[in-house]
């Protein structure tokens, strides 16, 4: 079982917004194309369509998050939702209110659509689970599993600069353990066809079986970073080193962090891309970040329009659909 | 007056008697099989043509959660729930609220018990005090109270000198210390076995060297102190090739198994299904296999229900946030007795396992049907298919994963001192067998 059974509706319509896996190419592509139509609004003198005119949308974010709340805000603004942030802090011991309770609660405010983060893995689909049937959830990031808008947007950037995604090699360095940036992106990769997906870490920071999802796995940039069109940095949280993860700072850097060095291993036009907030100096020099094959900035401006890509798949209805 | 059990197919595998016996119980206890003695007065006749003999199953780990967490089940309900399932006899962790860590809690329990006038309950006693790892329990107290034994239940004893001192303690009194083998560093916060799904799903792992790690620690422990042991749960191939090795070389150790662990793997986490977050994890098919092997060449000699009932709201959570556990004394004999239907076990073998193996471990007699023998019986049909169903539990935990699998073979009697405790209503025959159906 994949969990993508409860993402569709009875029309193969997307009703949910989970998890990559298990997803159709045709679903993917039509979120990568739907995006392409919204980047334009961001654009305007007026940034707004009326597509979710009416609708109600919960940003439920029960671990910290600015970039992610913002961007999926933003996203519902400009189609014209109403939209409420709600950051409930989870109480560490079980008397406190469970997130079923705090959705059934808001839920019976009569919200169209919950954009859920959490620290656990599976928590989006727990809620998805126990919504009423018109209810709508979208996954923005549960604990270690996937986060699938930010793998989207991901691939919108790629295909920006890389239309064919048959021949494209793809590196994903730094914490895939802990990463759920990291699963959703293998996932949409695999999906849309891309050549060859490869892990770059220390051993520590590799989940066991990972090659079982279709990748290849280096221990080093030199390999790992030949020849390929696209790299992908990943956050490394401060305190992986507390748990003898990795060494040191300066250890990291030196073997995995990003430098012009490391990327002339790449091709010349390689695209280098980061979900942020970026660690300057630990897993990626300045130079590199701000540099001409950077697209960090892009991502984030994408963000915005495959969120609104998402939100109006899930909650514009048949008409939505038809048009792509 | 006494109850005579006729015609049924009697399987008593501690005295080898497999086949068509009538039984006579009298006074509480077995009188004669076969014929019957010469005082024997017939008050009741049950009659067992077509149906299974055998002794009261011993459940050698269940949680029955009184005292302390009334919210998830009660004494009452959950011995219902095990003699509905043919189960007279448990032994029941310490890991209550209070923990069975003195000689009044241990007493308590069995009183409890003894009230309801059902199941047996037989403590498992602390291992240290509070189960925190640090001091030891008045052992010769809890022995004398009633525990079959010691046990630091689900809790790690991190320092191996303490660990090491229980073993000695414990085994001057000769009780048997059992054991979670489980390295509380490697278990950390995980969940789920690691391997392709803990990856999948992004879950915190649990790796195999969690428990193999803890095993190897204890029976290095037990090599020198001479403590014997029972390893309860094993969950990986790993860990029971090190105690059949173990066993080999003539160390004083057990080991059982619990039966969803016999016919699950990880892969029936499927997409966060918290039903199958159960400590030690689901591990892998090799694992499951290897299992399996173990309790057909006898180094595994007893299946437990490893039952722990909760409430609906303990696995309504994400994976890592719900309670782990089965509610697993309903299941215990039909999961059993799958594995016959599988032809991994012959039903005396199957049998053995739910009965006088683990009575031997727990060093109580019982699980066997000799003259003398309490009149402890568990009558099923074995050829009867029906499907379990969670809205159909006695137990007030109905976490399952087996909701909607079939079965064959169903309790139709389970008597407790002679006394039929539990009977299955019959009902009307379906199909061209004359047998008598019952209904759960």
């Amino acid at each position: 079982m994949t969990g993508a059974e409860i993402q569709y509706d009875a029309e193969g319509g997307l009703h949910h917004f989970l998890t990559i896996e298990g997803l159709s190419r045709e679903t993917l592509l039509q979120i990568l194309d739907v995006a392409e139509t919204f980047i334009d609004v961001g654009h305007r003198e007026i940034k707004k369509v009326p597509l979710l005119r009416g609708k109600t949308v919960v940003n439920l974010f029960f671990e910290a998050s600015t970039r992610t709340r913002t961007t999926f805000e933003i996203a519902a603004k400009r189609l014209s939702a109403d939209v409420i942030n709600l950051n409930p802090l989870r109480l560490s011991t079980s008397k406190g209110e469970t997130v079923l309770d705090t959705v059934n609660n808001l839920e019976a405010m009569h919200t169209d659509l919950f954009v859920v983060r959490d620290s656990y893995s599976g928590a989006a689909y727990l809620v998805a689970q126990h919504v009423p049937p018109h209810v709508s959830i979208i996954n923005a990031g549960d604990g270690r599993h996937e986060h699938p808008t930010q793998a989207m947007l991901d691939v919108f950037t790629i295909r920006q600069h890389r239309p064919d995604f048959d021949n494209l090699k793809v590196a994903i360095v730094g914490d895939i353990l802990h990463s759920r940036v990291a699963r959703s992106q293998i996932h949409a990769l695999k999906i849309l066809g891309a050549e060859e997906i490869r892990l770059i870490a220390p051993k520590t920071l590799l989940p066991t079986e990972v090659e079982r999802l279709g990748v290849t796995v280096f221990n080093d940039m030199k390999s790992g970073l030949r020849d390929v069109d696209v790299v992908i940095m990943l956050r490394l949280q401060l305190e992986r080193m507390q748990g003898s993860l990795i060494a040191s700072e300066q250890e990291y850097f030196n073997l995995y962090g990003l430098t012009q060095e490391k990327l002339a291993q790449a091709r010349p036009d390689v695209l280098v891309m980061h979900p942020g907030p970026i660690n300057r100096g630990l897993e990626i020099a300045s130079e590199v970040a701000d540099g001409p094959n950077s697209l960090i900035l892009s991502q984030v401006t994408n963000g915005i329009a495959v969120r609104m890509s998402v939100m109006a798949l899930l909650l514009g209805g048949q008409s939505m659909r038809k048009e792509h | 007056m006494g109850l005579l059990i006729r015609n049924g197919h009697l399987i008593d595998p501690a005295h080898d008697v497999n086949g068509k016996h009538d039984l006579f119980l009298n006074d509480g206890f077995v009188a004669a099989l076969d014929h019957q003695p010469e005082d024997f007065v017939v008050g009741r006749v049950i009659d067992a043509q077509g149906l299974v003999v055998c002794p009261g199953l011993v459940d050698i780990c269940a949680r029955l959660r009184e005292p302390g967490l009334e919210h998830k089940a009660r004494l009452e309900s959950e011995i219902q729930a095990a003699v509905a399932a043919g189960v007279t006899r448990l032994s029941v962790p310490p890991d209550t609220n209070p923990v069975i860590d003195t000689p009044a809690m241990a007493q308590m329990i069995q009183q409890r018990a003894w009230q309801l006038g059902k199941a047996f309950i037989h403590p498992v006693g602390g291992l240290t005090k509070n189960l925190e790892g640090k001091f030891l329990t008045d052992m010769a107290a809890l022995d004398d109270a009633g525990c079959v034994a010691v046990s630091n239940a689900l809790q790690p004893v991190r320092d191996t000198v303490v660990m090491r001192r229980a073993m000695q303690y414990a085994s001057t009194f000769d009780l048997t210390v059992f054991l979670h083998a489980e390295d509380p560093w490697l278990r950390g916060n995980g969940c789920v076995h690691e391997g392709f799904v803990s990856t999948r799903l992004g879950l915190p792992a649990i790796p195999e060297a969690a428990e193999t790690v803890g095993v190897a620690r204890d029976l290095a422990l037990i090599e020198t102190t001479g403590a014997r042991c029972h390893f309860s749960h094993l969950s990986s191939a790993r860990a029971v090739e090190m105690v059949a090795e173990a066993r080999h070389r003539g160390l004083p150790v057990t080991a059982d198994v619990a039966a969803h662990q016999l016919h699950l793997t990880e892969n029936d986490i499927g997409f966060f299904n918290t039903q199958c977050h159960v400590i030690p994890p689901l591990r892998t098919e090799r694992d499951r296999e290897k299992l399996r092997r173990a309790v057909k060449d006898g180094v595994i000699t007893a299946i437990c229900s490893d039952h722990q009932p909760h409430e609906t709201d303990a696995k309504l959570a994400p994976f890592s946030e719900s309670e782990p556990g089965i509610s697993g004394l309903e299941t215990l004999l039909p999961l059993t007795l799958k594995l016959v239907e599988e032809k991994l076990l012959s039903l005396p073998e199957a049998i053995a396992t739910l009965t006088h193996s683990p009575a031997r471990i727990l060093g109580v007699d019982s699980g066997h049907l000799r003259p003398g023998a309490a009149a402890d019986v568990c009558i099923f049909d074995p050829e009867q298919k029906w499907v379990f169903e969670r809205e159909r539990m006695v137990s007030r935990g109905r976490n399952t994963p087996f909701h909607g699998w079939t079965f064959k073979g169903r309790v139709t009697h389970v008597l407790i001192g002679g006394e039929v405790v539990h009977e299955a209503a019959p009902v009307a025959d379906r199909d061209e067998d004359a047998r008598p159906r019952y209904a759960g």
